[in-house]
């Protein structure tokens, strides 16, 4: 008897998908040699998993921005904000995140995950009303529990879904929170945020963007969704990450409220916890300025997407509703997809395994996200491996299509 | 609860709402009683119940906040709640 008893159920589900090759959740890369390629066992693969859309976990300014701070400032922060003081780095990057949103204020967290626990925690409470998209990240549903609001869940990306719902709610329906994601983790589709927009503007509520894989990837600026629709002004609250088109580790939100102040004493995910380290803060400013200053990072990464996108698509592949930075491929059922899974890892192809109830609807993914720093000829090859084990699968009922 | 007819009738019907409901979300047929344990009786995860909890928002024309599932372990439970609801909606 342990502990862990309660959570035997998982046992047979795990060891069946470890006995069928590699352990899809503790793969060991023995050496990570840029934004786009790693070594395992021996081998070279191509990084398709990894969420790093601009590719600028190896670009020299931010290594050498990163570098630099550390031996100035050294390792560690050694404890929170609120305890062991801001350095000044910490204050720089909240300055230039609130400049680059056009908003009045910005606060940096440790996590992207912990953003979200700070900062809906910190927004409602017991007796305030949550309303959220029913694909929404477990750090949203987490937050949720932190908050102890009362939460209402709306079918994925519908608004008249939302709206249906917050009628129900008939007074409570004013002041509510709403939440949504620019861009959706597992099947790469974005919210209709304009019709959101328009929804949350009739009811009274407020609005909460996570635009954690939307930063940076989408609207002219890279400021994500929002910015796309051009819906910013009546998006109140933007939260986003640092670990993906920024290549580091941290999360933020901004905001142009007025007591935003309160919200560094009232979030304990925020204030309970060790603010980053100077190198992390350093790199990803540097990153947020490659960010604003090299539009053609995101031209490259949309070119990327199609790629994949179409190639997938025409192959005959079940995939999502648009091309977008992440392409999901929907398996037939869990054993074809980790056998896939790790075909494609012998094929020297890494992506992510992504299995219910992680996954929208039940479905097993495989689910890959592409950088700027991908070559069309890597793309090309991951295209290749994709069709040569499809047919080999039988997933691919069609012949071979040319290639235009 | 209470052995009022009109309470046990309601529940009953609540009840086999609740399993069509499940059916919906589970694709595939449940044999309910109140006592049935919604996790271990018919296998349904978190995720699982927060989509069944949703059908049964529009069948009831009803919000179900999600903290109160915190209490809820049967279908009997389910159904209480839902009947609780009802009232003070």
């Amino acid at each position: 008897m342990g502990l862990l008893d309660k959570h035997l159920g998982y046992r047979a589900p795990l060891d069946g998908i470890r006995a069928a090759g590699v352990d899809p959740f503790a793969v060991r890369f023995d050496a990570v040699t840029s934004p786009t390629e790693g070594e395992l066992d021996g081998k070279q693969v191509i990084l398709l998993g990894t969420n790093n859309y601009l590719g600028l976990t190896f670009d020299p300014d931010c290594i050498e921005a990163s570098a630099e701070a550390v031996r100035k400032w050294g390792t560690g922060t050694t404890g929170s904000r609120f305890a062991n003081g801001t350095f000044a780095g910490h204050a720089e990057l909240e300055t230039s995140l609130a400049r680059f949103y056009g908003r009045k204020n910005a606060m940096v967290f440790t996590t992207g995950y912990q953003a979200n626990l700070g900062v809906i925690s910190g927004l409602v409470g017991r007796g305030d009303h949550l309303i959220l998209d029913a694909d929404s990240h477990a750090s949203i549903y987490d937050a949720a529990r932190l908050s102890q609001a009362e939460v209402i869940r709306f079918r994925h990306n519908d608004p008249e879904d939302l709206y249906k719902r917050l009628r129900r709610m008939g007074d409570q329906a004013k002041g509510s929170l709403i939440v949504v994601e620019g861009i959706y983790s597992m099947m790469g589709d974005v919210a209709p945020l304009k019709e959101m927009v328009a929804v949350k503007k009739e009811m009274g509520a407020y609005l909460l963007v996570d635009e954690a894989h939307s930063m940076g990837v989408l609207g002219d600026k890279g400021r994500g969704l929002a910015e796309m629709c051009g819906v910013e002004e009546d998006v109140d609250y933007i939260v986003g990450t640092f670990s993906k088109s920024l290549g580091a580790v941290g999360g933020f939100l901004v905001s142009d409220e007025d007591n935003f102040d309160l919200l560094r004493i009232v979030s304990r995910p925020y204030m309970f916890t060790a603010s980053l380290p100077p190198a992390v803060i350093a790199s990803t400013l540097m990153a947020l300025k490659r960010l604003e200053a090299d539009s053609g990072l995101r031209v490259q990464l949309q070119a990327n997407a199609d790629q994949l996108w179409n190639g997938l698509r025409d192959m005959g592949f079940a995939v999502g509703p648009h091309a977008s930075p992440i392409t999901a491929v929907v398996m037939p059922d869990q054993a074809m997809a980790v056998t896939m899974w790790n075909a494609l890892l012998q094929n020297g192809v890494y992506l992510n395994l992504a299995i219910p109830p992680a996954t929208p609807d039940n479905r097993p993914l495989l689910r890959s996200s592409v950088s700027a720093a991908h070559t069309s000829a890597q793309i090309d090859t991951v295209l290749s491996v994709f069709e040569q084990l499809g047919q080999e699968f039988g997933l691919l009922k069609r012949p071979r299509r040319a290639s235009a | 609860m209470g052995g009022s007819p009109m309470v046990e009738l309601a529940t009953d019907l609540t009840v086999r709402e609740v399993a069509r409901a499940a059916e919906t979300v589970l694709g595939r047929s449940v044999q309910v009683t109140p006592d049935t344990d919604i996790a271990r009786d018919l296998a349904v995860d978190s995720l699982a119940l927060m989509n069944i909890v949703m059908e049964l928002e529009d069948r009831f024309d009803l919000s179900i906040p999600l903290d109160r599932l915190a209490t809820v372990q049967t279908v009997g439970d389910l159904s209480d709640l839902i009947n609780k609801l009802r009232v003070k909606a």
